[in-house]
This record gives C-alpha cells, sequence and structure tokens, in this order.
C-alpha cells in the first residue's frame, strides 16, 4: 500500500458494468514527508474518503478484493483513510 | 522480498476490516548500501517490528495476505521478517551490516569468500528489479 491524498474525482458515463455505482477518486501518491511523489492516478474507493483526506491505497488484483463477491475491474483501490502518521527520528523525504 | 527500513507507523479509524487489529508501518525500501529506492510504502506487520529497524518487505498480494492471514482480503505489501545481517559474496558488506560504532572489540572478524566470485551471473540477485511473478 501507499500513501496518497485525495485531490479530485472522476465521473464516467460509458463504463464497464461493474464499475457503476463505484467512486472513481483522483489520488497523488506521496513521500514519507507527504510531499507529492509521483504521478496522480485513479482509485476506487471502500472508505468514503473526501476531497483533500490523506488515505492509503492498495494497487494489484488485491484492490478488487473488497468488492467480493461482486467482481470489480480495477487495479488500484482506496482501502484506509489515515488519521495520524508516526514519523521515527530517522526518518527523510 | 525487499530489504526495508521502518520508518513510522500510521493509524486509521476507517479502513478496510481486513485490516483491523493489525499494525500499519510505513516502510522505505532499500539498495544494498542503505540508501532509499523509490518511494516509502505502506505495510501491514506480522513480525511486530518497530522503528528504525531493517525489514523483510513482501509486494506480492498473495504472500502478503498469507502472512497476515487474512486471505481474498486487499493487502499488497507485508512486512515478514526483520533483517539482523546481511553478507555479500563477494566479501563486502552493505553498508549497515556492521552496527553502529563498529564490531565490538575481540569479536572475529568478518567472513571472506574469495573463492566465491560470480562468474556466469555479475549482478547481485538482490538487485534484480524485476516484477514478481503472479
Amino acid at each position: 500500500m501507499f500513501l496518497g491524498r485525495v485531490i479530485g474525482r472522476v465521473w464516467s458515463t460509458v463504463k464497464n458494468p461493474a464499475l457503476e455505482s463505484q467512486r472513481l477518486l483522483l489520488v497523488q501518491p506521496l513521500g514519507a514527508g507527504l510531499q507529492p511523489s509521483g504521478k496522480t492516478l485513479v482509485c476506487t474507493d471502500i472508505t468514503g474518503a473526501g476531497a483533500g483526506e490523506l488515505i492509503y491505497w492498495c494497487r494489484g488484483r488485491e484492490s478488487s478484493f473488497p468488492f467480493l463477491p461482486q467482481e470489480v475491474p480495477t487495479d488500484a483501490t482506496i482501502v484506509g483513510i489515515v488519521d495520524s502518521v508516526n514519523l521515527g527520528k530517522k526518518a527523510e523525504g | 522480498m525487499l530489504i526495508a527500513r521502518v520508518i513510522g507507523d500510521l493509524t486509521a479509524t476507517r479502513k478496510h476490516p481486513s485490516h483491523e487489529g493489525q499494525k500499519i508501518l510505513l516502510v522505505q525500501p532499500l539498495e544494498l548500501d542503505g540508501r532509499p529506492r523509490g518511494n516509502p510504502a505502506v505495510a501491514l506487520d506480522s513480525v511486530s517490528a518497530g522503528i528504525g529497524d531493517r525489514v523483510l518487505l513482501v509486494q506480492d498480494g498473495f504472500a502478503a495476505m498469507t502472512s497476515i492471514g487474512r486471505p481474498q482480503s486487499p493487502i499488497d505489501m507485508a512486512v515478514v521478517g526483520v533483517v539482523d545481517l546481511v553478507e555479500l559474496v563477494d566479501g563486502g558488506r552493505s553498508a549497515e551490516s556492521v552496527p553502529a560504532g563498529g564490531l565490538a572489540p575481540g569479536s572475529p572478524p568478518l567472513r571472506k569468500h574469495a573463492k566465491k566470485k560470480r562468474t556466469e551471473q555479475q549482478s547481485h540477485p538482490f538487485e534484480r528489479d524485476e516484477p514478481p511473478v503472479k
């Protein structure tokens, strides 16, 4: 999983039927200092995360497991909303 | 598997039920010389690792799920071991395999395997950068 921030939302009318009623959120991956790091991506969501929220997201086939038995064609899903990050003394960006 | 450093942990109230009761660690994958390798990642903990520990990180979903004991859940990374020592075959050693402050006086010198030089395979297996086989 990786840290990220919700920076937007994606609407789509014509899409795979299994994606109906899924929230599609734009996520900016973050580094350890919570600075932007890497390219934004679109994630499905199981947490109800809102705009600007700090989240962590899961990639790969595992990201479709929360929706079982429905088979949702996704490769990235927001699986948790982060309350706080505790960085040890040795942390660096 | 990668070698990584635990650089923090995080708390989340709203999360998938399979993550409840698990420690969530922030880990920084490392190169062999201890430099950061790519972005820090969020991984569940199956060995009670602490901040500052050097750990083994699996990046495959199946391995991560089975180590946590939660099949068919959205877990793609897990900490599955704490690294004590990394010893390289050519007699070198990774920058952090010796405790801070050097070896204790009177301790045996680091072993060297000068005769086991690699010939056909030059790159060290730790440094292969292929995606895990699914």
